[in-house]
This record gives C-alpha cells, structure tokens and sequence, in this order.
C-alpha cells in the first residue's frame, strides 16, 4: 500500500514502461506512408484551420509578442500542441485498460504501466512538437532558447496532470463504458475554456459586460482551469517573451499532485478486479 | 521439502450481471450499478504445491481451476485467504498474449519478454534460443500479424518457456502446434522436472497429467475434492465425470418401458467374480418391463477411463432378436475370451425401441475391472493373444565367437 510502494513498483518495472512505451509508438503509424510524418501534418492541418477561421475570417488579435511579434499561427501552436498533448493523453488513456484486455486477463505486471506508458509515448511526440515550434520561433528571429528548461518543467506538469485524469478514468471506464462518451464532450467545452484560439485578454475584457446574476462574472472561475496556467506559462515565455505567472504555476502544480495522488489512489482501489471486469 | 506455492483458505468471488450494461444512466437511476449475483469460483481451497514437483489440476469447466491458476498468476485478486508464490513465476495462460499484430516478431520478443519480467539484456542472451525453439529464424523480421496462427503459438510458447521461471503455469496449452511441436514441448517440460522447477498444469488430457504430474488436485464446483498421486486422482475424477454428466438428464428423459436395473461384468467363476484377460467373461445385463414390448435392442458401451471408446456392440448387430421381453429378464454377452488389457473401465449400456429411433432407458454407467491373467502385456488397449513364432529362412551363417 502506499503511493511510494507504488512508484517502486513502476520504477521497477522500467523495461517494461519503455517497451510499452515504444510499442505505442511504432504500432501508432505502422503501414501508413508517411509514418512519422503524420504527428507533425496534424498540427499543421489545424493551424491552418484555426488561422483560416479565426484569424482571418473572425479577426482574433494575437497580443503583441516579444520585439512586435503578431503571428497569430504561432500564438495559436504555443497553445495548440500543449492542449493536443492533454486532450490526446486523456481520450486515448481512458482507453488503455479496456484496449488491453486481453492482457491485462492473461498476465500480470503492474497495470499502471499501460497508463504511464501512454502518455509517454505521447509525450514523446509532444516534445517533438514542440521542438520543430522552438526552431519555427528561431526562423522568426525569436530566441526562445533561454526559456527551454522551464517550459521542459510546465510541460512535465502538463504529463502530470494527465497522469492524474488518466489513471481515474482508465480504470471508472472500464466500469462505466460511457464515461468515454461524457469525456468527449467534457473535452470539447474545456477546449473552448482554455486560451488556444484567442487571447486570455478577451476573457478579462468580459468584465466590462454585466456579469451573471449582478455580480458572477466567468473571469472570477476561469483561472481555475489548470490548462490556462499552463498553456499561458508557454505563451508568456516562448510568444510573450516574459516570465510566468509563478502563483499561477503553483496552483496547478499544487493541483496536479493532489490529482495524481487522488488518481493513483482510486486506480489503486479498482485495479483489483481488472482481471474479471474486462 | 518446502512449498513453492502456498494456497491458503482461498476463495474467490465473481459477480454475475444480469444485464450486462455499464451504463453510468442506469446506475445513477439505481443509486448502484446493475444488479448481480455472487458465485464462489472458489471455496476455501487450501493446499500446497511442494518445490519441483509437477502438479496437475483437474476438474470440469467452470470447477475453478483456471480461476486458480489466475490467482497464482496474480491476475486475479483472492476475497479470502491468499496464496503466496515463492520464486520467479512465468504463465502460460494464452499464448502469444501481449503480441502488437503491427510490430515485428523480434520486436514482439522483447515485449513479451518483458512483460514476462526478463531485462533487455536477459533477451539478448535468450534470442537465437527463442527464435531457435519456435522455429521462426526466417520471419523473425515479419510482423506478427502475418505469421500463421501456429506460427503465433509457437512463438509466445517459446518466449514464455525459455524466461527461465522457476514456476511455471500452464493452462491447457500442452496440445499446441504440431506434432513436432508438441513433441519439443514436452522435452522441454521434461527438462523443467529434471532441472528441479515446479509445474502447475491445468488439462483435460488424463494421460498426459498421469504422466506428467506427481500429484494431483481434483477441483469440483471450486471445491478440493481430493488431492493425491496422479492415477487414483485422475481414476476418481474420470469415474465422477463419466456418471455425472449422465446424472441429471436421467429419470425424466426416458420412458421406461423397458429399463435396465443392473449391468455387471464378471469372469468364468460366475457372478462376483473377476473379469480377466485371457479368460472367459460375460457381460450381464438385468432387465425389468412394465408390460411385455416387442422387439427392444439392447446395446452396451466400453470405455478406458481416460474416456476412449473401447467398443460398442448391439443385440441388433449381433442379430440377436428379442422378440419379445418377459417382465423381468437378463441378456447375457458371453465373450468367450476377454481381450482387454488389465485396468479399469467404464459399461454404459442402453435399450432402444425395435426402430431404434427412441431409448427406453440408459442407466448410469458403472465401472469395472479387468484383472491380470497370465498375460503380462500392458500396453494399448487390447492383447492380441497371440502366439509368437520364429521361423528360419535360408541358411544361418555359422555363429562366430562361440
């Protein structure tokens, strides 16, 4: 019992997590042509989508970055990529449990593996995102570089906090079936109430209009939202040019820990019939 | 000698749903998820498997043997009591579980390894060995999706033999691949004995568990119905096996215009006495009707109690006519010289209306044993009673050397 034995127990089995790790990732675009390729014309295709529909057709305005950066593409993939990578983690790792079935019935290693190793794997595609967006800032004459360990340290937050939301829902779904259809659509409305599409400036400026009931205004409960305080740490520092909101960071990594340790509690608590559930 | 598995007061509850909807409407609708019935797979099973042993567990589908065999595997999680496993454990449950249909058969190796518990390098030490064993050096760079399926078998069978377990679970996967296959399997099983590992074996193959096994488990309805030496276990549970499963369809199914009240198998000296190799026997069979009826066939069964047929014979093929019964009576099967090995077996018998289309009446089989005459055969099912001869032909050459 114990989150700490339980930490050994994965640590323990590290060749396993990198070898689920690397079966994610080399079945993910087995026999498909451009293989690899595929992780990078995703977010190309919805950049060019967003940028179509709301920079050009809706007129969003980007904020002014660093040295008069207005772009709104790459304001867009600074929050693009780290909500593909929590969406991603969170649809698929619901999954894993009642994907692997047959494995999880026919033998035994710690069942926390399937989920850790998701989202590593898809991490792995995170970090390669976000590299080829490092080098695009870098054509655009921004040094983003300096900046490069404390974004790696939101983005771990961002795995960690996934980590938390996968393992609670890998396992209810696989009591639950339709959790994974409620979670689609909780994902679609979080989507929208996170700052990907148009600056958190819009949202303070809704202040301005009369809020609920007299007084409720939806700026007082939107920084609950753990993603915006990530997805603005990587804006500030990589669009923005300036430091983040350190309060803000701590809230989430205060969250995300809590969730984690939540999360591992009730996988913990479930995990025992996985055998007869599936 | 010390334990390597210790199964203590184990019992295992599964749940049965009614309706099998996991839908989080109907659950908040009940205040609960759906609704389900409690069955014990498991009652209070305690035993022990000694160090290097070979032990077989047998039972009927549903006994709960593979739930036990699960739980020693840690894949399933006991209710009650537990079972402590000491050593290196590796299950063969499914063959080939675990597989990635994309991803090569090398590549299926290491995962599969792994899963199973070696190291990187613990593979690499193994690899020419597992692709060796399974036969697989050409297509060992194929996707796994392509192999054939005893080709899939093969392959997750000789990962999982060659982990180097220090217990090793089998479920019902002695009867994979051909018969080369097979054979490889079972030296290496052999192997495993000699090398002092323990083996925990589920199969419906009593010969094999007879061979195989040094003790044995028999599992009823997730009880312990008896453990023991191989042959009396196995004996026990065959015998059980062939009277139950005719046990329940019984009194209803038929309608007993004639009935059999008492078959019996007994040698020369008469009834009560032993059947014999080599000697006369008589197969009896003790009728009763309600009223006379015309024309029945009577027809018996032999099977060994490992479950072959022996032979069946019928009053009909024999072209013995009834005619036409009494109330009560007896048919006789004189069998002037009985050709069956020393063991024991098991007598169905059976009577059929004239047209054969419907039985009047099947009672139980019972068992019976055939006694050592002066034959000292014992292998297959029969003697032959035959006479050896030599015969010279030509001239021999001079012996040398005498």
């Amino acid at each position: 019992m114990g989150v700490l034995t339980d930490v050994k127990e994965v640590l323990g089995a590290r060749e396993l997590l990198l070898n689920l790790t690397r079966r994610e990732l080399r079945g993910k675009y087995k026999g498909t042509a451009l293989g690899w390729g595929w992780s990078l014309v995703n977010p190309l295709a919805s950049t060019l989508i967003f940028t179509a529909v709301f920079s050009v057709v809706l007129r969003v305005q980007p904020p002014i970055g660093v040295d008069g950066l207005n772009n709104y593409a790459l304001f867009l993939l600074c929050g693009l990529l780290t909500w593909n990578f929590f969406s991603g983690a969170l649809s698929s790792g619901m999954g894993v449990l009642t994907g692997n079935g047959n494995l999880i019935k026919k033998t035994y290693f710690p069942r926390r593996l399937l989920v850790v190793s998701n989202i590593m794997a898809l991490f792995v595609t995170y970090l390669i995102e976000m590299l080829v967006l490092a080098v695009i800032f870098l054509v655009f004459r921004v040094n983003v570089l300096p900046w490069i360990p404390l974004v790696l340290v939101v983005m771990l937050l961002t795995a960690v906090l996934a980590l938390g939301f996968s393992l609670i829902l890998s396992v209810v779904n696989v009591y639950f079936r339709d959790v994974a259809h409620f979670v689609a659509i909780a994902l679609q409305i979080w989507f929208y109430a996170t700052p990907i599409i148009y600056p958190i400036t819009m949202v303070e400026a809704t202040r301005d209009s009369a809020g609920w009931a007299g007084r409720f205004h939806i700026a007082d409960i939107y920084l609950a939202n753990p993603m915006v305080g990530l997805i603005e740490a990587i804006r500030d520092m990589w669009y923005s040019g300036t430091m983040p909101d350190f309060r803000l960071l701590g809230y989430v990594a205060a969250l995300s820990i809590v969730l984690l340790w939540f999360g591992n509690y009730v996988f913990g608590r479930l995990e025992v019939r996985l055998g007869e559930e599936l | 000698m010390s334990a390597a598995v210790e199964v203590n007061h184990l019992s295992k509850r599964f749940r049965i749903y009614h309706e099998r909807n996991q839908s989080l409407k109907v659950a908040l609708m009940r205040g609960r998820r759906a609704k389900f019935d409690e069955f014990w797979a498991l009652k209070d099973v305690d035993f022990e498997v000694p160090t290097g042993k070979t032990f077989g567990l047998v039972g009927h589908n549903g006994s709960g043997k593979s739930t036990l065999l699960k739980t020693m595997a840690r894949i399933l999680v006991p209710d009650r009591g537990g079972v402590e496993v000491h050593g290196k454990v590796s299950a063969l449950l499914e063959l080939g579980a675990g597989f990635h249909p994309e991803l090569s058969g090398r590549d299926n190796v290491y995962l599969n390894g792994s899963i199973l518990g070696l190291s990187r390098k613990e593979i690499d030490r193994r690899f020419d060995d597992i692709v060796g064993f399974a036969g697989l050096d050409e297509f060992i760079d194929t996707p796994v999706k392509n192999y054939s399926s005893g080709m899939y078998v093969r392959l997750g069978f000789s990962v999982a033999i060659n982990v180097d377990p220090e217990i090793l679970l089998i479920d019902e996967v002695l009867a994979v691949g051909d018969e080369e296959f097979q054979r490889k399997c079972m030296d290496k099983f052999h192997e495993f004995k000699e090398d002092g590992r323990t083996i925990v074996v589920v199969s419906h193959a009593m010969g094999t568990m007879r061979t195989l096994c040094d003790q044995v488990a028999w599992l009823s309805h997730g009880e312990l119905q008896r453990i023991g030496g191989p042959n009396d276990v196995v004996d026990g549970y065959v015998e059980d096996a062939q009277t139950s499963a005719r046990a329940q369809d019984d009194e209803q199914a038929y309608s007993r215009e004639v009935s059999i009240e008492k078959a019996e198998v007994f040698g020369p000296s008469g009834p009560a006495s032993p059947a014999t190799t080599g000697q006369a026997a008589t197969i009896r069979l003790h009728y009763a009707a309600k009223s006379p009826v015309v024309d029945p066939v009577f027809k018996i069964g032999i099977h060994t109690v490992e479950g072959d047929y022996v032979t069946g014979p019928s009053s009909r093929v024999a072209g013995m006519d009834v005619d036409r019964t009494g109330t009560r009576g007896r048919v006789d099967i004189e069998v002037p010289r009985l050709d069956l090995l020393p063991g024991g077996y098991i007598l169905s018998s059976a009577v059929y209306s004239a047209d054969m289309k419907k039985a009047y009446h099947r009672p139980l089989p019972v068992r019976f044993d055939v006694a050592a005459g002066r034959s000292r055969e014992t292998l297959g099912l029969m003697t032959l009673n035959g006479d050896w001869v030599h015969v010279t032909e030509g001239v021999a050459p001079p012996v040398l050397g005498r």
